[in-house]
């Protein structure tokens, strides 16, 4: 029962040499023309997505010390995607909505969310503060793959909405469902496919496919590129370069447009790698290989861009030093923000359960609060 | 004698009952290399071979479904969920199939599956991660619902469960993986669907199972140290319930007090305060109190010690039944 070749299925791993990998800047910096793609960026738009894309890495890095530190329960570290969610993040028009998993750290900047609503669901004090209709930014789903049919729902409504297809720009909206390469294999997602595609539902489904399932690799998952599934669905697939974050940009903005534009779905394949643990519960050395995260250390995906905006003098060095003080206060924000965190009341649970209170569940609230109330000055 | 702790006996004793049949299969996500998050099947796709310990793809339904199927061809899986949380997924395999298979083909289709779930709270984790859902299975006709409560329990009544032609649901209490105890190998189990009393009292019947063993044993001792003498019984079987310990305390101490991590609303306490009303009724000199979960979703983590019953919840129930 072993597994045959599959080196020819999976082409290379992103390096440019893939002719079905869309890639608009090598890993060295230098800018590729695409025949179907292109990002309709200036420079100024390349260093703000380079600031995004630092930021972000600095939000991710500041969670992980305050994990070990014993400030979160557990964090789930983007590092190595951050290309991928800034790109799509970035790709989005206010009135589109993106429904994430629980690693979107880099979407949720995108949207607008404080990175300390993420830090909130993560240290235990909630199960998501952020307003989703203000930012257009779901909650975090942890039960893999349920959000996909949420975002399809979703979208189905914007078509009853008449906000699809109406050839006003300022008005007509997409839908971004994100999903790891793991997540593909749930039914759910397979019948998101199945219900976009028949309802031309405007929804992007874009997959990150970070080669990793918590200590399951892509071949546990599929025999076949992922973005060749979408075919057999009835909408587009493609596969991005998940570390060129003007590649992952560009695929996006297709997308979204085709979307909004009522003509449905479109499965994005961003090819990128999960270079930290699954969370910081995970011991990866346990199951996979050194030289493999050495390969895509090579790939980094703020690197590049560093590497174009130096060498094309698009920024100089004091951009990149005020990118590195803006990165130092948003970690101490981060920081601060932490360990200033209220934590929650266990009374306010009870008001949480349902739109009209019960009176069984308030009898039960008032019990405890008695209970409580009987310890106070017992020590 | 070594102590063991309830993750490594799971280990020894599904080691055990790989040894002993070969038909036996483990099913789940990340169960081979990683050795499952839990490290419960450590060692063993190393030991079996990856025909035997199957890292799945990433779809509860399909673990169960092919389950199922496997069964059909004379396997027995024991087919590992990652958290409690992400068991529904594979609901529908377990109660519309697992459960009625049996019954459909009038005996023809056996179901020899387990089901592991790590179940509970307490550990500080996300969402979906802290559920205890056993009365849902427990509800379900076909099916036998066990939970584990130390590790001597945990080495041989998965071997049991494994062994049992019935689908067995096996709850492991997640926050006491790493609770150690000796295990003398040499002492003969008693039989899966039986209840144990586990420190013997005279006022108070205490009945619980899983993780709040543990607790209920600690709310005795302290007890003890009023001068109240709690019976602690650990129920290991949610179904078929194994009523005749309990009621064999009831009529000795007539108070009754139920915990569980679970929410209380239609609980296992519910039904095991009807059944001891209706055999121990005259036995009873107060209602049979219950304590659990709040009848909200497990709330987030920063809260989870209060919302879960503790000590000081088990020995206020204690009170108000003796006061009753
Ligand atoms: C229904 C369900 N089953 C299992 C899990 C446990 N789990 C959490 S993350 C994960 C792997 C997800 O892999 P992938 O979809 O590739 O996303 P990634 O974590 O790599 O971003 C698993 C199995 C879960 N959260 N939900
Ligand atoms: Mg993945």
């Amino acid at each position: 029962m072993s597994d045959p070749e599959l080196g020819d299925v999976f082409g290379p791993s992103g390096d440019g040499d893939d002719p079905e990998l869309v890639q608009l800047l090598t890993p060295e910096g230098e800018r590729r023309e695409h025949p179907d793609y292109a990002a309709d960026l200036d420079d100024e738009a390349i260093a703000g997505l380079y600031r995004d894309l630092v930021l972000t890495r600095r939000i991710d890095t500041e969670a992980t010390a305050l994990q070990r530190q014993g400030e979160l329960g557990i964090w789930a570290s983007l590092l190595g995607q951050e290309a991928a969610q800034i790109g799509s993040g970035r790709a989005m028009l206010p009135q589109d909505f993106a429904f994430p998993t629980y690693r979107e750290h880099g979407v949720a900047w995108c949207r607008g969310v404080d990175p300390l609503y993420l830090l909130g669901l993560f240290r235990g004090v909630d199960q998501g503060g952020w307003d989703p209709r203000e930012t257009g930014f779901g909650l975090y789903t942890i039960v893999i793959g349920a959000q996909t049919l949420h975002a399809t729902g979703y979208a189905m409504g914007l078509q009853r909405d008449g906000v699809v297809g109406s050839g006003d720009e300022s008005r007509d909206a997409g839908v971004i469902a994100y999903f790891g390469d793991g997540a593909t294999s749930q039914g759910d997602v397979n019948e998101a496919f199945i219900w976009a595609s028949v309802f031309n539902a405007p929804v992007v489904f874009f997959c990150q496919n970070n080669q990793w399932a918590i200590s399951e690799p892509i071949e546990r998952q599929t025999r076949i590129p992922l973005y060749q599934r979408a075919l057999g669905f009835g909408f587009p697939g493609v596969r991005v370069d998940g570390n060129d974050v003007l590649a992952c940009y560009a695929v996006t903005q297709a997308a979204l447009r085709r979307a909004r534009e009522g003509s449905g779905p479109t499965f994005v394949e961003a090819y990128t790698y999960r270079m930290g643990a699954h969370t910081t519960s995970d011991d990866p050395t346990r199951y996979r290989l050194n030289d493999e995260l050495d390969r895509w250390k090579a790939k980094d995906p703020i690197a590049r861009v560093k590497a174009y905006l130096h060498t094309t003098t698009a920024a100089d060095d004091q951009f990149f030093e005020g990118v590195e003080q803006e990165a130092d206060e948003l970690a101490t924000h981060v920081r601060e923000g932490c360990l200033g965190m209220p934590d929650p009341h266990v009374l306010d649970i009870f008001d949480q359960v349902y739109a009209e209170q019960t009176p069984e569940l308030a009898e039960q609230k008032e019990q405890y609060a008695a209970y409580l109330s009987s310890f106070e000055g017992a020590h | 004698m070594a102590q063991i702790t309830m993750a490594k006996a799971l280990t020894n004793g599904l080691r055990a009952a790989m040894e002993a049949d070969p038909t036996v299969l483990i099913m789940g996500e990340d169960v081979g290399k990683l050795g499952g998050v839990f490290r419960v099947t450590d060692g063993l796709q190393k030991d079996f071979g990856e025909e035997r310990v199957i890292d799945t793809p990433l779809a509860e339904s399909g673990i169960l479904g092919t389950a199922v199927g496997l069964a059909m061809r004379g396997y027995r899986p024991v087919c590992e969920i990652q958290f409690d949380g992400f068991v529904y997924p594979a609901y529908d395999q377990i109660v519309s199939q697992v459960a009625k298979l049996h019954f459909r083909s009038q005996g023809k289709l056996p179901m020899p599956i387990v089901v592991r779930i790590p179940f509970g709270g307490g550990i500080g984790a996300v969402e979906h991660h802290s559920e205890s859902p056993e009365a849902q299975f427990a509800h379900t006709a076909g099916l036998k619902v066990v939970a584990v409560a130390n590790p001597v329990d945990a080495y041989w009544m998965i071997q049991q469960a494994v062994a049992s032609d019935d689908p067995v649901v096996f709850f492991e209490p997640k926050r006491r993986y790493w609770e150690k105890a000796e295990l003398d190998e040499s002492v003969e189990p008693v039989p899966l669907h039986s209840s144990r009393v586990v420190r013997e009292g005279n006022d108070v019947t205490v009945l619980t199972y899983g993780p709040m063993v543990k607790t209920a044993l600690e709310a005795a001792i302290a007890a003890s140290e009023e001068g109240r003498s709690l019976e602690v019984i650990d129920l290991r079987t949610l179904s078929p319930l194994d009523m005749g310990p309990v009621a064999a305390s009831v009529r000795k101490t007539g108070h009754v007090v139920v915990v569980h991590e679970a929410v209380v609303n239609l609980g296992m306490g519910a039904e095991i305060a009807a059944r001891i009303s209706e055999s121990c009724f005259y036995s009873l000199e107060a209602p049979v109190l219950r304590v659990g979960g709040f009848d909200t979703p497990y709330p987030p983590s920063r809260v989870e010690e209060e919302y879960l019953p503790d000590l000081d919840r088990v020995l206020d129930a204690v009170d108000r039944s003796l006061a009753f």
